[in-house]
């Protein structure tokens, strides 16, 4: 690499290739401390970051600071209400619904993840080539992108799962092919805007390769609205996946998740309504957080765009 | 605008052929023997032999597609796997139950979520303004099916006010269709009316913000004569994207809400059809449901495109 090409590379990270060598990296440094300021002044955001660091923690350690593990089946105490040995009640075979809520975490948080990482890995390559190279071959893209946008999310997860069969690793699959287009759009749109700028062509005339100008100069600039986009999906996905468990497509018993919980509470619904309560206010919990802290990233990152998934919905 | 609604009739035409390819595919993916499977113990020579002939499989792969394509134009999806009942009739019989509870939940939502929305604009700030906002994002947060456990619960285990699922047409008891119609509108309006009502606010808020705004107050209009004559109509456009959205995804997204309530839609048809492993029904299901709501983004992008010339000549 040249050292042009190097000062370059710098410069598309800060947007601005007219300062000098070390300017951009401060100007880069300054822009990332003032996106984190922005994000711990908005009060609703620091409440969802909470939220998901206490998650996170359940995920983690969940397993080993549980007071009952959550397969133990204990008859004489089924169906028993909220109480001090068991805080949010017992099941149909007595098992401790806390400890399953607690562990279920684990399973929520990683389908929404490896799902949204499965969309970002296969919308973000897309959308770059898509809005880089344009004519035809981002004709054909986005029209494949268009006719997946075109069909309800949760309809393609079912018709993807029908294909694949249920499960937790194809549910995941389903959730990231579904929500591919959403990551492919909005990198094209930005790309777009990008691909016109005085760096990018500047690049393009000291002789860099395609892969490099994506790489390198392209795919840093575009990454505001990902990453915005990355964690209101998420909460989607683990809408999603919420939804898919419950109609037992997900998520396979005696595995823990609290869309399954949610739909074995309901044969039990009047004896037992605390079964259905407390993995339902575990979903709106994270979902919540993960959408308060989206919409703070998107104040401080790009507060133009108006969410495309927001408008969608989960069925 | 001729031109416009043209270009727009031919990317749905194009749409739906990607999606009838999708869906098409779908009874070629599945690993086995589609016939075979939703046969499953009730497996007969004949019938299979019959099933796969009508259903065309026993042809090349190409010839197949377009068969199959030439029968959907003209309405005839094939024959259910399981029932041997035309599909076309299944999704007639479940049609109705969906478009009512589409627009009963459409109504829902846009009762709550104008007046709230406009007002809350208006005295951005208020107490009631924090409470609506922080209300919405709360409801966007819950899940359908979690809601509609808990009206349930509250109103039919608790209350006992309504009955907790099943349908009843409206020309057999009036009465009866719309309180088991209530529960299942509400889940779905309560949410849907909360993303209308994020949207309503932030066009009437922007609309408050502009010029023309400031003209008309300038020139000694009443508050009433500027929202309604400057600010709404400037305000209806982006709302009007929304409300049509999510028509097409009440149409067709509100799959748990119809297992919970035991809505007899088309969404719910879906689900069985995956379960059954009944792949003719489930095609024909994702295909008029892929259909109605390309058809409502049609029109949404027609009234656009009518409301704001300036989206005609993107």
């Amino acid at each position: 690499m040249t050292s042009g090409d190097e000062g370059l590379a710098r410069g598309a990270q800060a947007s601005d290739p007219s300062h000098d060598a070390g300017a951009p990296i401060a100007e880069h440094r300054s822009r990332t401390h003032a996106t984190v300021e922005t994000v711990l002044r908005n009060r609703l955001a620091v409440a969802g970051l909470v939220i998901l660091a206490v998650l996170v923690l359940a995920a983690i350690i969940g397993p080993w600071v549980i007071p009952y593990e959550i397969n133990e089946i204990d008859i004489a105490n089924r169906l028993t209400g909220p109480s001090t040995d068991h805080w949010f009640g017992t099941d149909e075979l007595g098992r401790d619904v806390f400890s399953r809520v607690v562990v279920g975490a684990r399973v929520s948080l990683v389908v929404g993840f490896v799902a949204v990482g499965i969309a970002l890995i296969l919308g973000v390559p897309i959308g770059l080539i898509s809005g880089f190279y344009g004519g035809a071959t981002d004709s054909t893209l986005m029209r494949f992108m268009d006719i997946l946008f075109s069909l309800p999310a949760i309809l393609l997860a079912i018709a993807i799962l029908a294909v694949l069969g249920p499960g937790i690793v194809n549910a995941m699959i389903a959730i990231g092919i579904v929500y591919t287009p959403i990551f492919a759009r909005i990198t094209r749109g930005s790309v777009l805007t990008i691909r016109q700028s005085v760096f990018v062509r500047a690049a393009e005339s000291l002789g860099a390769t395609n892969n490099r100008i994506l790489r390198t100069h392209i795919l840093p600039n575009v990454m505001a609205p990902i990453i915005v986009q990355t964690s209101l999906s998420l909460a989607f996905a683990i809408l999603a996946e919420a939804a898919l468990s419950f109609l037992g497509l997900g998520v396979q018993p005696p595995e823990p998740a609290w869309g399954r919980m949610l739909a074995e509470g309901r044969s039990f619904f009047e004896q037992a309504p605390w079964m259905a309560i407390f993995p339902g206010l575990a979903i709106v919990l994270t979902v919540m957080a993960f959408n308060f802290v989206g919409d703070g990233l998107r104040d401080a990152l790009d507060p133009q765009q108006r969410s495309v998934i927001e408008s969608r919905g989960v069925g | 605008m001729t031109g416009y609604v043209l270009r727009r009739i031919g990317q749905m035409v194009l749409a739906l052929l990607g999606v009838s390819i999708i869906v098409f595919a779908l009874i070629h993916l599945v690993p086995g023997d589609p016939v075979r499977t939703a046969l499953g113990t009730r497996f007969d020579q004949e019938v299979y032999e019959a099933l796969r002939a009508r259903a065309g499989l026993d042809q090349p792969i190409v010839v197949q597609y377009f068969t199959w394509l030439g029968n959907a134009v003209t309405g005839d999806l094939g024959v259910s796997f399981r029932s041997g009942v035309p599909v076309t009739t299944l999704l007639l019989q479940r049609l109705p139950a969906t478009i009512t509870l589409a627009f009963a939940a459409l109504f829902v939502a846009l009762v709550v979520a104008i007046p709230l929305g406009i007002v809350s604009a208006i005295r951005s700030g208020s107490r009631l303004d924090y409470a609506a906002t922080a209300t919405s994002q709360v409801a966007v947060s819950v899940p359908d099916f979690w809601a509609g456990i808990m009206y349930i619960l509250l109103f039919s285990l608790v209350l006992s006010w309504l009955p907790p699922s099943g349908y009843v047409s409206f020309f057999e008891d009036p009465l009866e269709w719309a309180r088991h119609l209530a529960l299942p509108a509400l889940t779905v309006g309560l949410i849907s009316g909360s993303i209308i009502f994020r949207f309503v606010r932030s066009s009437v808020l922007e609309a408050l913000n502009q010029d023309y705004t400031r003209t008309a107050r300038a020139k000694g209009l009443t508050e009433r004569q500027v929202i309604w004559r400057h600010v709404m109509p400037n305000a209806w456009i982006p709302i009007v994207t929304v409300v049509g959205l999510q028509l097409g995804f009440l149409l067709s997204g509100v799959i748990v809400v119809e297992v919970i309530f035991a809505w007899p839609g088309l969404g719910r048809l879906a689900l069985l059809s995956v379960q059954d492993r009944d792949f003719t029904v489930l095609q024909g299901a994702v295909l008029l449901i892929a259909f109605m709501f390309l058809l409502i983004n049609l029109v949404v992008d027609i009234v656009y495109g009518w409301l704001d010339p300036r989206v005609r000549y993107d």
